[in-house]
C-alpha cells in the first residue's frame, strides 16, 4: 500500500472532485460536506468513468401512512455521484449503487497530513 | 462547463471530448485485441436535427419545403418533426446530452463524421450503421406527404453529404416513409443502389400500421431483389394512449421499445412474410432480446390452437423468428442463465448482430458481447461482425480481421 498525494485540502473545494491516476488505475476523490471520499473510477456496469460525471442529491419518494405518495423530492443530505456513460448512480458515502448495494465500487482510504490529502492505494 | 444538479446547484464538469469520455472503452479495445476482430455496429445514431439547414433544402415539394424552412427559421413557428416526451439525458446525468454542443470539431469536415470517428475508434468499431434520432418518430407525422418529403430529403443528404465524408466506415439503412407505399417504393428504386446503403428501415413507432398489407409487397420485393435488408427500428411513444398509463419515463421506455417490435414482428410472422420473402434479411432493432423468447412461446402456443388463421405458414412462428436477425442492444444482462437461454432460442450464433446505439443513453460496448462467459469464439466473432459482414458485405479492415472471418466461415470477399 502506498500513499498517493492528491492535493492540498485548502485548495480542494467542497463539491469538487479529482481523478488520480496510478499506472493504469484511476481513483476518483470527492470532497463532500467537508469529508473526502475515494473510489475506483471504473464503473461496475460497463467500465465507464464512474467518478467523472454529475453529483446530485438522492431522489426520494416519501409515502404517507395511508401509502399515498408525496411525490419525488431531493434528499436533504444524501448525495450521489453518477457515471456519465449510462447513469449508474452511486452513494457518495459508501460507493454502493443506490438500487443494489451489492454493486459497490472499490473504496480507498483518504488520509490528511496537515493540509495535504493522500489516497491509500 | 456547468451542469444543473439538485435545487439549481451547479456542478462543473469538463466540456465534452468523445475520445476522452470513452477512454476506458479504448482500454477495453487494447486489452481484448479488438483490432483483430471485425466489429460492425448495426445501430448507431446522429442528431439529424442539427443538420436540418442542409437537409431540408433537399425536399422536393416547394410548398412543403417552404413550410419546413419557415418553421426552422429564427424565431421558429413550429416543429418539423414529431417529437416525443421523455428525459433521455436523465436530467443531465448522462452528460454527453447537455454537453454535446460543447465538443469541438474541424469545420472543414462533416461534424457527425468526425464524432463518429471518435467513438468508433474508442470502441474498436470498424463500421457503423448510421440512423437518425428524431426521425425515428416520423411515423407519428399526421401528413404522409410531409413524411415522404422528410425521408426523401434525409436520404439525399445522408447519401450525398454525410456518408461520403465518413471514409467508408459508416453505412445506413434508409428510413422509409411507410405511410406512403408508393413513396417507399420510389425511395427503394432511387436510393437502393447508392454507395453506403445496406437496406431500408421502417420506424416501428406507429400507432396504426399493418406490415403485411398488400400495398407493401412491392416494397419488400424491391428490397429483396436488390439483395438489401429491411430493418424495423423501435422506439417509445409515451404520448400514445397505451403508454399514457406510465407515470415514469423508465416504464414507457422499457415497454415501448419492446412493444412496437413485438407488435410488428407478430404481424410479420403470422401473415407469413417469411414464406413470401425468404431471401429478404429482416432485422429487429433496439428492443433488447428478452422479448424474443416470450413472443416465440406465445405465438407457437396460439398457432397450435388456431393454425387456420395462418394458412400461409409452413412451420411454427418461432421457426420464422429464428430465420430473422436481431440487434443486441440494449441487452438485458441481468440473469446470465436467462440470457444464455435467449441466445440458444434465437440461434444467436448466426442471427444476432452487435449494436451499440451510441450515443444514446443506454449504449452497449462490444465487450458486452465479447465478455459473455457462455459464448464460443465463433459466436463472439459472428455476433460482433461476422454475420453483419455477410449481410452488408463490409470488407475487413486488416489482414487479422480477414483471417478471423475466414477462420469462422464468414468471409464473403470485399
Amino acid at each position: 500500500m502506498t500513499e498517493q498525494f492528491v492535493g492540498k485540502a485548502s485548495e480542494f473545494k467542497d463539491g469538487e472532485r479529482q481523478i488520480i491516476r496510478i499506472g493504469e488505475d484511476e481513483i476518483g476523490v470527492f470532497r463532500h460536506a467537508g469529508e473526502f471520499y475515494a473510489y475506483s473510477n471504473f464503473c461496475l456496469h460497463q467500465g465507464g468513468p464512474a467518478c467523472e460525471g454529475l453529483t446530485i442529491a438522492r431522489v426520494i419518494e416519501p409515502l404517507r401512512e395511508d401509502k399515498t405518495s408525496m411525490g419525488l423530492h431531493f434528499h436533504e443530505t444524501d448525495m450521489n455521484f453518477v457515471c456519465p456513460w449510462h447513469g449508474y448512480e452511486y452513494d457518495m458515502k459508501t460507493g454502493a449503487h443506490i438500487a443494489d448495494p451489492r454493486v459497490k465500487l472499490r473504496k480507498y482510504d483518504v488520509v490528511r497530513k496537515g493540509d495535504e490529502v493522500y489516497v491509500v492505494a | 462547463m456547468d451542469l444543473i444538479a439538485d435545487r439549481g446547484r451547479r456542478v462543473t464538469v469538463e466540456e465534452l471530448n468523445t475520445s476522452k469520455l470513452l477512454a476506458h472503452a479504448a482500454k477495453q479495445v487494447k486489452d481484448r485485441k479488438f483490432d483483430d476482430v471485425l466489429i460492425v455496429d448495426t445501430d448507431a445514431h446522429h442528431y439529424e436535427n442539427e443538420n436540418f439547414a442542409e437537409i431540408l433544402p433537399f425536399m422536393e415539394n416547394e410548398v412543403l419545403k417552404q413550410l419546413a424552412l419557415a418553421a426552422r427559421a429564427k424565431g421558429g413557428r413550429g416543429n418539423v418533426m414529431p417529437s416525443g416526451f421523455g428525459y433521455q439525458d436523465m436530467g443531465g446525468r448522462v452528460t454527453r446530452y447537455p454537453l454535446r454542443t460543447s465538443e469541438k470539431t474541424d469545420p472543414s469536415r462533416q461534424r457527425d463524421a468526425q464524432l463518429g470517428d471518435r467513438w468508433m475508434n474508442a470502441m474498436g468499431v470498424d463500421y457503423s450503421c448510421l440512423f437518425p434520432t428524431g426521425m425515428l418518430n416520423i411515423g407519428l407525422h399526421p401528413q404522409k406527404e410531409m413524411e415522404f418529403e422528410l425521408c426523401w430529403a434525409y436520404a439525399r443528404w445522408v447519401t450525398e453529404k454525410a456518408l461520403p465524408d465518413c471514409n467508408g466506415r459508416m453505412y445506413t439503412m434508409l428510413c422509409l416513409p411507410f405511410s406512403d407505399p408508393e413513396g417507399s417504393l420510389r425511395m427503394v428504386e432511387t436510393f437502393g443502389d447508392r454507395k453506403g446503403v445496406g437496406g431500408f428501415m421502417i420506424t416501428s413507432v406507429r400507432e396504426k400500421m399493418q406490415v403485411s398489407d398488400n400495398a407493401y409487397m412491392k416494397v419488400y420485393r424491391a428490397i429483396e431483389e436488390r439483395g438489401l435488408a429491411v430493418a424495423f427500428h423501435s422506439g417509445p411513444n409515451w404520448g400514445s394512449n397505451t403508454f399514457q398509463s406510465c407515470n415514469r419515463f423508465l416504464s414507457a421506455h422499457a415497454l415501448g421499445f419492446s412493444w412496437f417490435n413485438i407488435l410488428h414482428c407478430t404481424n410479420w410472422v403470422v401473415n407469413g412474410m417469411g414464406e413470401r420473402f425468404p431471401k429478404l434479411p429482416v432485422l429487429w432493432i433496439e428492443s433488447g432480446l428478452a422479448w424474443i423468447p416470450f413472443l416465440m412461446q406465445r405465438l407457437d402456443h396460439e398457432y397450435m390452437l388456431r393454425p387456420s388463421e395462418c394458412p400461409v405458414l409452413k412451420k411454427k412462428p418461432s421457426d420464422y423468428m429464428r430465420d430473422m436477425f436481431y440487434s443486441s442492444q440494449p441487452m438485458e444482462i441481468q440473469d446470465m442463465d436467462a440470457l444464455q437461454t435467449t441466445f440458444r432460442m434465437i440461434n444467436a450464433e448466426t442471427q444476432l448482430l452487435y449494436a451499440s446505439d451510441y450515443p444514446h443513453w443506454d449504449f452497449d460496448l462490444p465487450s458486452t458481447i465479447y465478455d459473455l462467459p457462455f459464448l464460443t469464439d465463433k459466436a463472439r466473432h459472428n455476433i460482433l461482425g461476422g454475420t453483419a459482414h455477410k449481410i452488408f458485405k463490409l470488407p475487413p479492415r486488416n489482414e487479422a480481421q480477414k483471417a478471423n472471418l475466414i477462420k469462422y466461415g464468414n468471409y464473403v470477399g470485399g
